[in-house]
């Protein structure tokens, strides 16, 4: 079973597995929105386990990618009558590059100084987003042409099931091939000792900015799909709040962990859903169930799984 | 090979490091002694650019170096152990090895990402290497082991096959065989003269006198980060500054026991 949880066929077959059983047991189709949104989430939160888990370097305004897809997804067709798909594509390279860029002076940084910057970062964006409303619609947000691919309109639950979980297993099967490749190995060295990482020769800064770029990459192009999903963008998605949510499935799910981000990001879209019958005390019941779940669970939910197992052995 | 003209580092009013220089030649093996706090670590910090030299100047084949970071010295060839263990803990032995390879490995982050059929035959060369070394000292049936539950002496060989990996003209070893026992020093001790014997200059930091006696081939002696003498064991061992101001008496009878 360990062995099964680090070969990344056996993982992406068994995520194939579950993503394919699903429907079967979804009573209506409000689960197979709610399942979409785990999918989305979780590719994002994928690429931010690959700069935080595997990098070991922290963003706490990575809901600025997010972002910065979301509303390429609603400005492109919208204001420059783009296709949707094209859209998602530019949004990619724009947080590619801006990653890159403003990655360069920021990844210098390291530990609570890099946490500050990258959340001064996120607010900026969420800022500029809010105020530019000629092209975002402003706080109230904005509404998102339909996804079409070869004529096709991808508009039922159905339909975005299978496009957000085919993404996924994307996703999951492009981080998965990092392990154990120089690059792979680079980002687990920096993680351990930096400065052992140096003296081998590896270039730190800009092995840094790669996985910020990377993890960028997937931000944005996780807002865009949501974006097209729910046919509406507002500021929310680049805010904050949703950065801090991204960094809550990586690390509850588990560091490093590709299969714990899914999980991750599958208990911070489903608890709340779940705890709206607690109705107002349903954040505060969030924020207990999450401290608890660190508490008792420092490596996070799949570590802690894959490490009992092997006890039990 | 390696030269170093009268460096110097200061960490606010303490001289770490006040005009040193010597030299390491291909094939031989100086060692930097000296007692706890006369700067060895911090010297090994400025020759291999984690720590910008306040003065003097470091040179590898004639080409100046100085203030050239840590992964660009790798690149030329300058490879280091920690005295302070700073091994991969989460990885194994095979892959901390591995590591050590970056700079010979093609490495394409898209070829990586997408896990071509390239990376992977890369990577059993790669591993086809790490083992060898790990052969060469000493724990080639850890290989898959995770590099955290080593003891400590294996984390100090594993150090040594990971600094070899890049495959160095010049090795700056910071005590090897610190914390290890009598067998396992022997071994190192071993090890240590057939990398010298590939060519590679080492300058080795350690506090073993017989070892340093029976293996130098010269001897650099820091006191508070200043030189005091240099010279083969022969020459530190008649030394009277060398008795006086470092090995005091216990010291020196082990001197003249080795
Ligand atoms: N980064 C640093 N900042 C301030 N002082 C330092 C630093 N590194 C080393 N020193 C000081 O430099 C002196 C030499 O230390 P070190 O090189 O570790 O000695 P050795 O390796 O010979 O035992 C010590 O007094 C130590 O406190
Ligand atoms: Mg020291």
């Amino acid at each position: 079973m360990t062995t099964l949880l680090n070969n990344r066929y056996a993982i992406l077959a068994a995520l194939a597995v579950v993503i394919a059983v699903l429907p079967f047991t979804f009573p209506s189709n409000y689960y197979l929105r709610v399942a979409s949104l785990v999918w989305v989430s979780a590719f994002a939160a994928i690429g931010l386990n690959v700069l935080m888990g595997k990098a070991g370097q922290v963003s706490l305004g990575h809901a600025a990618f997010f972002g910065i897809g979301a509303y390429s997804a609603a400005i492109g067709p919208a204001h420059l009558g783009l296709p949707s798909w094209a859209s998602l594509a530019i949004g990619a390279c724009i947080s590619g590059l801006l990653a890159y860029f403003v990655g360069r002076p920021i990844l210098r940084l390291k530990g609570h100084y890099l946490a500050i910057a990258t959340l001064g970062f996120g607010v900026l964006i969420a800022l500029v987003i809010t105020t530019e409303s000629r092209w975002t619609g402003g706080p109230d947000g904005m509404p998102v042409a339909k996804l079409t691919v070869f004529g096709w309109r991808i508009g039922t639950a159905y339909a975005w099931y299978w496009l957000s979980a085919a993404f996924l297993l994307v996703g999951a099967w492009i981080a998965l091939n990092l392990d154990d490749t120089p690059t792979g190995r680079a980002f687990l060295a920096l993680h351990d000792s930096e400065v052992a990482a140096r003296v081998v020769g590896i270039d730190v800064a800009a092995l840094k900015l790669r996985a910020f770029v990377i993890a960028a990459v997937y931000a944005s192009i996780a807002g865009s799909l949501l974006a097209m999903m729910n046919g509406f963008v507002n500021p929310d998605l680049a805010g904050f709040q949703h950065s801090v949510e991204l960094v809550t499935m990586v690390v509850l799910g588990g560091l490093g962990s590709i299969v714990g981000s899914i999980v991750g990001a599958a208990v911070l879209v489903v608890l709340p859903q779940a705890l709206t019958v607690f109705q107002e005390y349903e954040n505060l019941m969030l924020g207990f169930i999450i401290i608890v779940s660190m508490v008792f669970m420092r490596d996070g939910i799949v570590p802690m799984i894959s490490k009992l197992i092997a006890r039990a052995r | 090979m390696l030269a170093v003209r009268n460096i110097g580092i200061s960490f606010g009013a303490l001289k770490a490091i006040d005009d040193v220089s010597f030299s390491a030649n291909a094939g031989q093996i100086l060692t930097v002694i000296g007692p706890n706090g006369a700067g060895k670590t911090t010297l090994f910090n400025v020759i291999s650019g984690v720590y910008v030299a306040s003065h003097g100047r470091v040179e590898l084949d004639g080409e100046d170096v100085t203030s050239l970071a840590p992964d660009a010295l790798a690149a030329r060839g300058m490879s280091r152990t920690f005295q302070n263990l700073q091994i991969f803990q989460r990885m194994t032995v095979a892959q901390n090895v591995m590591v050590g390879r970056h700079l010979k490995e093609r490495r394409n982050l898209f070829a990586d990402l997408l896990r071509l059929p390239s990376v992977g035959r890369q990577n059993r060369e790669t591993r086809e290497v790490a083992l060898q070394l790990l052969e060469e000292v000493g724990l080639a049936d850890k290989a898959d082991v995770l590099a955290g539950d080593l003891s400590y002496g294996g984390c100090k060989r594993l150090e040594i096959a990971r600094a070899l990996a890049t495959g160095p003209r010049v090795l700056l070893l910071d005590e090897p065989a610190a914390g290890c026992n009598a067998v396992e020093t022997e071994e190192i001790d071993r090890l240590i003269c057939r990398v010298a014997e590939k060519g590679i200059a080492v300058v080795l930091v350690e506090h073993d006198m017989k070892l340093v006696m029976k293996i130098s081939h010269r001897i650099l002696v820091l006191d508070r980060g200043k030189f005091l003498a240099e010279g083969t064991p022969d020459q530190v061992r008649e030394n009277p500054v060398v008795h006086q101001a470092y090995l005091g008496n216990r010291g020196a009878k082990e001197v003249q026991g080795a």
